[in-house]
């Protein structure tokens, strides 16, 4: 009991135990949305790992080597950068399952070894910062830094850009002719080209959506947290962004809260083994309960 | 093995699902060393009946005799234990393992606990050479062929020594070639003093291998034939049902025919299984005439809807609607040509987890007044249904309601208010009231000649003769991928159709 005590006070018993689960919950988000966009395709992207490195790393040349731009200029170009990367990354194996119908499990897998190791390159080769003795990227110019909105916390502007991004993607699905279609194929492909839906082209708009999103994850870390690319910048947010998803019910709102949680309960880890000296991995044997469980409920519902 | 000795007596069988009386008081029997056949339209009740012999479903009333003793078989287990086998359309088998594997899978042997993989390797050799069944026993099943893994399901049931062998609509998967070595198989069989029991619905299979023939229709037996002494001619007006009724007809309000709507030149196209299905049609239909498409279920009547449609490439020929060139177009593009499908399954039109406003506004979502620069426009999609629901009388609480919700008829209405309230100069009816009640069935009739009458074109593909004959202003048959014959429905009886549905032309 104790130790749960010491899990929630961590999490929200204070302005900066809030600040940073918010911090973690920010990736989770972005790249829990992402995901969401794809499943309800039923378009299985398991590559949001790879979709944040690949905005991540957009970000960081964009915001390391254009210079000379003011922030109201440089900070949105930077951003929007990490989405285009995240949509590029996204569009390959949307692609390949549109149009030569290659499994999307196996591509989307793959290629997160791909962008980590290109990411890893970097930062040991091109993008090293000479100056510094371990292997990192020079620092983002501050003119491409996500402002942080409370004070003496990090909690910067990216978990604005990220609730707010919830709402829109709630408003994509629901309202919107390709959330309509995103739908539509990802409940019934037969019917979809029945009606007339252009089921390829919507996989494809699916997954820049979905990869974008993700990507907006990488930026977020890279411009509003790290200002740098540093090796493993996204310790698997984009393989809990999975787990977040499903616990989310595959619904905007719902992953804003699974997010959280998941954020708590990574933060957690290290309050409640400092209070009850739980180990750290029990709370990653929650973490992996949760998972199994949601999944196992998800995937039955949708067989049966 | 002598002759008359009746082996399997079923007596007074009634089976409901539900609603569906699948089986009516059936009695069956089957003599030693006979092939018989069941003989029956799709839905008619062969399988619900060999289904209860091999002990997957319970009568509800009923007894079955094997080797005049009466039995209570409950499970497959049981059917085995008195030589009852059975293969159904739809394998049993575990794709990763091997065929070996399969056939021995749940046995029990000499040298439990462990497996004997080498006396059965032994059994299963000996067993093929017999049957003149080839397979490598250590193949996986899933690098098989549909006919190989076939050859493997008669396997295990040969392996567990039935003497009875149930046979459902074994050619419905095989190629011609493969299906005579089926045949050559099930006449081993006879010889060695098994009885078969061999479900079709091809009369032309029950002229050629069976002894004996037992016509199903609507759950019930309508007459037991021996196959020497009857012709293809009867067999198909049994199977079809003499009292063709004309409930509705179309002679009222006979418009001239208009242009020509839909042009089909040469059109061939491949099945899934990759064989050409669809050989060379060619046909017209004109606006304001129902053209129909008769023929028995599996001789390219999916493929051609679906070439027609765009939902299937076509491999050569024309598609042409209204003059305008839609060969290989894309389902979009041939739909806003004014082109509306039904197609055979109402579930592959309908999403069943949308509501009615969605699936109403499937098609169209993307144009105005649905939606402008992307965004829907919830309310009118909702207008929109609510009329469209009072228009075709769909019967349902409110237009919010989630489609899978509804019964078939109305699901069947909702697909057809869709693509027929949009402006459509063709409509592709395929199969509209199969698995419906007679209710929406007459309403959905009408509606045809409703829509005939307001000048729209219409091919209508059915197995159904009664609604062809009903319907139909030119009758098109079509058999094993081939358009048989044409004729005007004056011309058009059951006996000619039926002949032209076999294969063999008059
Ligand atoms: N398990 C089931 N549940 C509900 N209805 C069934 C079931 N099996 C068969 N039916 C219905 O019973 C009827 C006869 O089906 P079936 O025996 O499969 O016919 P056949 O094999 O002659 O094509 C059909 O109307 C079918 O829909
Ligand atoms: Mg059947």
């Amino acid at each position: 009991m104790q130790a749960y005590g010491a899990l929630v006070y961590s999490a929200f018993g204070s302005v900066n135990g809030f600040a940073e689960t918010m911090v973690k919950a920010c990736p989770l988000l972005l790249a829990g949305l992402g995901v969401t966009v794809a499943f309800r395709a039923r378009f299985w992207n398991i590559g949001a790992e790879g979709q944040i490195y690949a905005g991540g790393i957009m970000a960081a040349v964009v915001g390391i080597y254009i210079t000379g731009l003011p922030a109201v200029v440089h900070l949105p170009l930077t951003v929007l950068a990490g989405a285009v990367g995240g949509a590029l990354w996204g569009l390959v194996p949307g692609y390949l399952k549109a149009r030569l119908k290659v499994n999307e499990v196996i591509t989307t897998l793959m290629l997160n070894y791909v962008i980590i190791l290109l990411a890893g390159y970097l930062i040991h080769g091109p993008m090293r910062d000479r100056a510094s003795g371990i292997t990192i990227s020079p620092q983002l110019l501050q003119t491409a830094w996500l402002p942080t909105v409370i004070p003496r916390t990090r909690f910067h502007a990216g978990i604005l850009l990220a609730l707010a991004l919830a709402v829109v993607v709630y408003w994509l699905l629901e309202r919107t002719v390709l959330g309509f279609q995103i739908r539509t194929v990802g409940e019934n492909e037969r019917a979809a080209r029945v009606a007339g839906v252009r089921v390829g082209r919507t996989i494809i708009l699916t997954m820049i959506v979905s990869g974008a999103l993700a990507g907006l994850a990488g930026a977020a870390e890279v411009a509003g947290l790290q200002h740098r690319l540093v090796d493993e910048f996204s310790p698997g947010y984009g393989f809990l962004a999975v787990a977040v998803a499903l616990l989310g019910n595959l619904h905007p709102i719902g992953v804003v809260f699974a997010s959280v949680l998941f954020a708590a309960l990574l933060n957690g880890a290290d309050a409640m083994q400092r209070a009850a000296s739980v180990p750290v991995p029990v709370i990653f044997v929650i973490e992996g309960l949760v998972i199994v469980l949601v999944s196992a409920r998800f995937f039955r519902q949708r067989s049966g | 093995m002598q002759r008359d000795a009746v082996v399997v007596s079923m007596e007074g069988i009634t089976k409901s699902f539900g609603g569906t009386t699948a089986n009516d008081d059936i009695s069956f029997c089957l003599e030693a060393g006979e092939i018989h056949g069941l003989l029956g339209e799709n839905g008619a009740g062969k399988t619900t009946l060999m289904n209860i012999l091999y002990g997957l479903h319970r009568p509800d009333s009923g007894c079955i005799l094997v080797n005049q003793v009466e039995r209570n078989i409950t499970s497959p287990h049981e059917a085995i234990a008195l030589g009852i086998g059975m293969v159904h359309q739809h394998f049993m088998q575990v794709p990763t393992l091997t065929v070996l594997d399969n056939v021995i899978l749940g046995l029990r042997n000499a040298r439990e606990p462990l497996l004997d993989r080498e006396g059965a390797r032994q059994r299963l050799g000996e067993l093929s050479a017999t049957y003149q069944l080839d397979v490598d026993p250590e193949a996986y099943i899933w690098q098989l062929s549909v006919g190989d893994r076939q050859r493997v399901e008669i396997l295990k049931a040969l392996y567990r020594d039935v003497s009875i062998l149930i046979l459902d609509e074994p050619t419905s998967v095989l190629t011609p070639q493969e299906a005579e070595e089926l045949f050559a198989m099930i006449r081993v069989c006879v010889n060695r003093g098994m009885s078969v029991i061999f479900i079709t619905h091809k009369l032309e299979e029950a002229m050629s291998i069976t002894d004996r023939v037992t016509v199903l229709r609507d759950g019930r037996v309508v007459a037991t034939r021996v196959t020497s002494e009857t012709t293809k001619a009867e067999l198909a007006r049994l199977m079809v049902g003499r009292e063709v009724l004309f409930r509705l007809s179309n002679d009222a309000a006979r418009s001239p025919a208009g242009p020509v709507a839909l042009e089909v030149e040469r059109l061939r196209a491949i099945s899934d299984r990759g064989v050409l299905a669809v050989r060379d049609v060619s046909f017209q239909v004109h606006g304001g005439e129902i053209v129909g498409i008769a023929g028995v279920d599996g001789n390219g009547q999916t493929e051609l809807v679906q070439a027609l449609t765009g939902l299937r490439p076509v491999e050569s020929g024309r598609v042409v609607v209204d003059g305008v060139d839609l060969t290989n177009a894309a389902p979009q593009r041939i739909l806003r040509q004014g082109v509306g499908h039904i197609p055979e399954d109402f579930d592959d039109a309908l999403v069943g987890a949308f509501t009615l406003v969605e699936n109403l506004a499937l098609d169209l979502h993307y144009t105005p007044p649905f939606s402008r620069w992307g965004v829907l426009n919830r309310e009118v999609m909702r207008q929109s249904a609510q009329q469209v629901i009072a228009r075709y009388d769909v019967r349902t609480p409110h237009e919010r309601v989630k489609a899978r919700t509804l019964s078939g008829g109305n699901k069947q209405k909702v697909v057809i208010a869709r693509e027929t309230s949009r402006a459509i100069k063709l409509l592709i009816a395929a199969h509209p009231t199969r698995g419906l009640d007679i209710g929406a069935e007459e309403y959905i009739r009408g509606l045809l000649l409703e829509l005939r009458n307001a000048g729209i074109a219409i091919l209508l593909v059915s197995t159904k003769l009664d609604e062809i004959l009903s319907l139909c202003d030119r009758i098109l048959v079509i058999e094993k991928g081939r358009l048989m014959g044409e004729m005007a429905r004056s011309e058009a009886d059951i006996e000619k159709i039926g002949l032209l549905m076999a294969g063999t032309g008059a």
